[in-house]
């Protein structure tokens, strides 16, 4: 039996405004329990809700990124259920007319094929709060700083037919979120969080029953919660048992989806336009000031990277991966760096030392005009790839310019002929019947054979030989 | 001097005759000797308003004070006070003390008002009788038997027996001009957003707006001029500026246009009232007002549309006292849905659980279209009425209430006939339009109030059409008997 997955995922970004969405107190993570919760946050009784602009102008952009069809006017709802870290016993967001429509992004799958993702809809809504269950005696205490922090949701399209599909499709909004300034997609935070609706059906029938799966806090878990989450499903099917829609816990400890509660169980929201809120209304000259200065999107940076700087589509997606990145190879290139060698330094070299070291490219101890100093070395001749991983160690270790180092440590080329023509000749002469033995090889096996002196000659050098150079004297010596 | 206006106290404390401390703890004293028996009071704060009576004097004495300076009021206890309980009449709120003032609140004390207490009202503002309060009822000062009317029926009862010089109320469907009206006083529902809901306890959201109850429309100006205007905590408070509103009191009423609807002289309405609802209207005639005969083809759809609004907005609103946070909390809950269920029931009346269950039901899923949604758009016709009325009327007149107020316990056990009380005012607050009630020759001992409705943001107009009448006539200054002592200044 052939079964088709069918994932559409609920993606909610925290929006990185300074104060809360509909009041003053701050948005910063990590406070003492409810330091960072004003009247309004707290639901206190004659206290109203004033909407943040910035919220607004966050949304506008998204809407822009993802080309979407903007709603000049939208409407606050209210969500009507009871729940302790849920102050006023609703919550804000909205219902019937979310502020950005119809859009798209588009996935770059592993087989290098292109896909085009559909986004329902995505509005504006507050957070709740939080419940601790830590050391209260047997009660339950509330933190309501998270209470009234500004969420995007952005509802997909059910285009998704695999975990790695869903997967690809979440790091892409989380890319746009994060290159247009209005999430700092942190997971772990939670100022990123993804629900995933995952269905299987036969193929090309119609479309399964679904279930909706919670607690998916990292790029990871939701792949493995919905590769889990399909499997169980088919199991169902195949025993001639049938999938109930549920809303099902993510467990990363035991790896599998566990039932939360059925449909029978789910609220009435009573949902209705909150009285206290005007409809959103926009105007062009409020969507122009939102969207003036939107950074360039990370996939048409892709497309000019590849052809700008003649890289290939793999590297021009890994170095528009984050803005912040993008932004260091393009310095690293407008400081003299060869584009293509910057390239490869950097998704290479100094990727490697970030991921060692487990900080990102905002935290690298080589600046990017440090970098462009070390490839202009490699550049010229004045050292060689290999003595250029030297400094590169150097230079994150302590600091200093490329230049610098090689001066202090000596690591500058031998491009001297005399010089090196010195070495060639005692290399030759240490070694007489490698000599014979080449002199009497076929060219192919010589071409094999030459290695071994060329070897010899950089270990006498201390590497800084210039192994063009050597190359040539070697087989002028060998062969004379 | 309990009898004086604002303008007069205003004078006296201006020239020296008396000071604001003076003032207030006369106000107190008669507090202190009638209040027992009306129970217009849930909370007094004798010890702030002399402190802040001595502030008001300094002030005075500086040349620098406003109109309202040193002059005692008393607030809705729907009004948040910081520092000062605020119950709303509820056994949910009788231990909450909020942190903020509410705006009209923080208003009125920039304008150097006194307050010397929380007012009594129906619980949650839902009543039209003052019975629902937690606190108990509220007497009529024209007669102990009979409701003073509600839901701000504490201040309307407060300003009638002359226990302060003015009052707030709030009116989401007639909570202002009904109390008004049946304790034979001035009340003024604003225009919908002309005054900052902030810091107001919400009943309905789309329809709440607070308003002064005063002597007369002349106090109900100067009232209006300090708390009215945009107030960037309250979204849907109008950024419309504000004008003069003593500056157009003395305008004559020649040519006035004056609809009467006919759908509001119906087989409802009391005879004695119709009867001196007519002869104010003569009196307008008299100062040269036309008067026409309007229609407004929906208004019998107002009070069933509003018991679909009010509550569905209500049990929203209602939502956050679950006895988590703040307010009552039953006796060890067993878990969070026993906390939920005890803490609402315990702590919430009959009414205000009426409402809330009508309200829930009218939002679930499946009736939603059914109710709200044809709630809401019969509110459109109902605005869309007043639209076309006003295209031919500058104001429309008619009775506040019914009937005059009724006994205690009389409508109680009745919450439909309780709810028709407030036939004639829903529709202007469906509409968002300002209302006035200013008395008029009593019925039968009774007092009477004349309902004048004017266009939006036309509150200057309504205080000067109904000063005129207070000028022209006497009915504004008819006083309850036995309530005269002290008036030593």
């Amino acid at each position: 039996m052939q079964w088709e997955t069918v994932i559409g995922l609920e993606i909610h970004a925290q929006l990185a405004t300074r104060s809360k969405i509909f009041s003053g107190a701050s948005t910063a993570f990590g406070a003492e329990p409810n330091t960072q919760a004003c009247a309004v946050d707290l639901g206190l009784p004659g206290v109203l809700p004033v909407l943040n602009r910035e919220a607004v102008v966050m949304a506008v952009r998204f809407s822009a990124a993802i080309n979407a069809d903007l709603e000049r006017r939208s409407v606050f709802a209210r969500k009507n259920y009871f729940y302790p870290d849920l102050p006023k016993g609703y919550q804000i967001s909205q219902f019937e007319l979310p502020i950005v429509g119809r859009g798209s992004v588009e996935i770059l799958l592993e087989d290098g094929e292109i896909r085009t993702i559909g986004v329902t809809r995505a509005h504006l809504e507050e957070d709740a709060g939080k419940s601790l269950h830590g050391d209260f005696h047997g009660l339950t205490g509330i933190d309501l700083n998270r209470a009234g922090t500004p969420l995007l949701e952005i509802v997909s399209e059910p285009d998704m037919r695999s975990a790695k599909e869903a997967v690809a499709y979440a790091r892409k909004i989380h890319q746009i979120v994060r290159y247009i300034g209005i999430c700092d997609g942190n997971m772990q935070e939670g100022s990123f969080r993804a629900d995933a609706n995952v269905s299987v059906r036969r193929s090309g029938g119609e479309l399964g029953t679904r279930a909706e799966l919670k607690n998916l806090n990292s790029f990871r878990f939701l792949e493995r919660a919905i590769n889990f989450e399909v499997e169980r499903q088919i199991d169902i099917l195949e025993s001639g048992g049938k999938v109930v829609q549920e809303t099902r816990l993510y467990d990363p400890e035991r790896d599998e989806t566990r039932s939360m509660r059925s449909k029978e169980e789910a609220n009435d929201y009573r949902y209705f336009p909150d009285p206290d809120l005007l409809p959103v209304e926009l105007d062009d000259a409020f969507i122009a000031a939102a969207i003036e200065g939107m950074p360039e999107l990370p996939d048409v940076r892709r497309v000019r990277f590849s052809e700008e700087y003649a890289l290939g589509n793999s590297d021009a997606a890994q170095l528009t991966a984050s803005r912040e990145l993008a932004d260091y190879y393009e310095a690293t290139v407008e400081e003299g760096g060869d584009p293509r060698l910057a390239a490869n330094w950097v998704t290479g070299e100094l990727a490697a030392a970030l991921n060692r070291e487990g900080s990102d490219i905002g935290q690298s101890p080589i600046t990017a005009s440090m970098l462009a100093g070390l490839l202009q070395r490699i550049s010229d001749n004045t050292i060689s790839g290999k003595i250029a991983k030297q400094v590169f160690d150097a230079m994150w270790s302590s600091g200093g310019s490329a230049d610098e180092i090689i001066e202090n440590q000596g690591l500058k080329q031998i491009t001297d002929s005399v010089a090196l023509e010195g070495i060639v000749d005692e290399v030759v002469n240490a070694n007489p019947s490698q000599v014979d033995a080449y002199r009497q090889a076929d060219e192919k096996k010589q071409i094999k054979m030459l290695g071994f002196f060329v070897g010899q000659v950089m270990q006498a050098s201390k590497g800084k030989a210039n192994p063009k150079q050597v190359n040539e004297l070697l087989r002028r010596k060998l062969t004379s | 001097m309990h009898s004086k206006s604002i303008a007069a106290l205003g004078a006296g404390l201006r020239a020296g005759d008396y000071s604001s401390v003076d003032l207030t703890r006369a106000f107190l004293e008669r507090i202190d000797r009638y209040d027992e028996d009306l129970n217009c009071f849930i909370t007094l704060a004798p010890e702030r308003a002399l402190a802040r009576a001595e502030a008001a004097d300094k002030l005075i004495r500086s040349g620098e004070a406003g109109p309202l300076a040193g002059i005692p009021i008393a607030h809705k206890d729907i009004f948040c006070t910081n520092g000062l309980k605020t119950s709303c009449g509820s056994k949910m709120l009788d231990s909450f003390i909020a942190p903020y003032d509410a705006t009209v609140v923080s208003r009125l004390d920039e304008a150097g008002a006194v307050m010397l207490g929380k007012t009594n009202m129906d619980e949650f503002a839902m009543g039209s009788s003052n019975e629902t309060s937690h606190y108990g009822v509220v007497r009529n000062p024209w007669d102990r038997n009979l409701v003073p009317g509600g839901s701000s029926g504490g201040s309307a009862a407060a300003v009638a027996a002359r226990l302060c010089v003015a009052a707030t109320g709030t009116d989401t469907g007639g909570s202002i001009r009904q109390p008004a009206a049946l304790c034979g006083i001035t009340g003024l529902k604003p225009t919908y957003g002309r005054v900052s809901r902030y810091g107001m306890i919400a009943f309905a959201s789309s329809l709440d707006q607070a308003g002064p109850l005063t002597r007369s429309a002349e106090d109900a100006a100067a009232i209006l001029q300090a708390i009215a205007g945009f107030d960037r905590r309250d979204s849907t408070s109008a950024q419309e500026p504000v004008p003069d509103y003593s500056e157009q009191l003395e305008d004559p009423l020649v040519g006035l246009k004056i609809g009467l609807p006919k759908e509001y002289f119906n087989e409802g309405l009391d005879g004695e009232v119709a009867r001196s609802i007519e002869l104010a209207v003569d009196e307008y005639r008299r100062m040269g007002a036309t008067v026409m005969d309007i229609s407004l083809p929906n208004s019998g759809l107002s009070v069933a549309t509003y018991y679909v609004v009010a509550p569905a907005e209500c049990s929203s609103n209602l939502s956050r006292f679950d006895g988590v946070r703040f307010g009552y909390r039953c006796q060890e809950p067993k878990n969070l849905e026993d906390l939920y269920k005890r803490s609402r029931s315990e702590g919430f009346g009959a009414e205000v659980k009426r409402r809330i269950l009508i309200g829930t039901y009218a939002l679930s899923a499946g009736y939603y279209d059914a109710y709200y949604l044809k709630a809401q758009q019969i509110r459109h016709l109902i605005s869309d009425d007043f639209r076309q009325a006003f295209e031919k009327v500058d104001v429309i007149m008619g009775p506040t209430s019914p009937t005059t107020a009724f006994a205690i316990g009389e409508k109680a056990d009745d919450p439909v006939t309780m709810y028709l009380s407030d036939i004639y005012t829903i529709a202007a607050n469906l509409a968002g339009l300002p209302g006035i009630s200013i008395p008029v020759r009593p019925a039968a001992g009774r007092p009477v109030g004349l309902q004048i409705v004017g266009n939006y943001f036309q509150e200057a107009k309504l205080l000067n059409v109904a000063h005129r009448l207070q000028r022209e006539s006497d009915w504004h200054l008819a006083e309850p008997l036995g309530f005269s002592s002290p008036s030593r200044i």
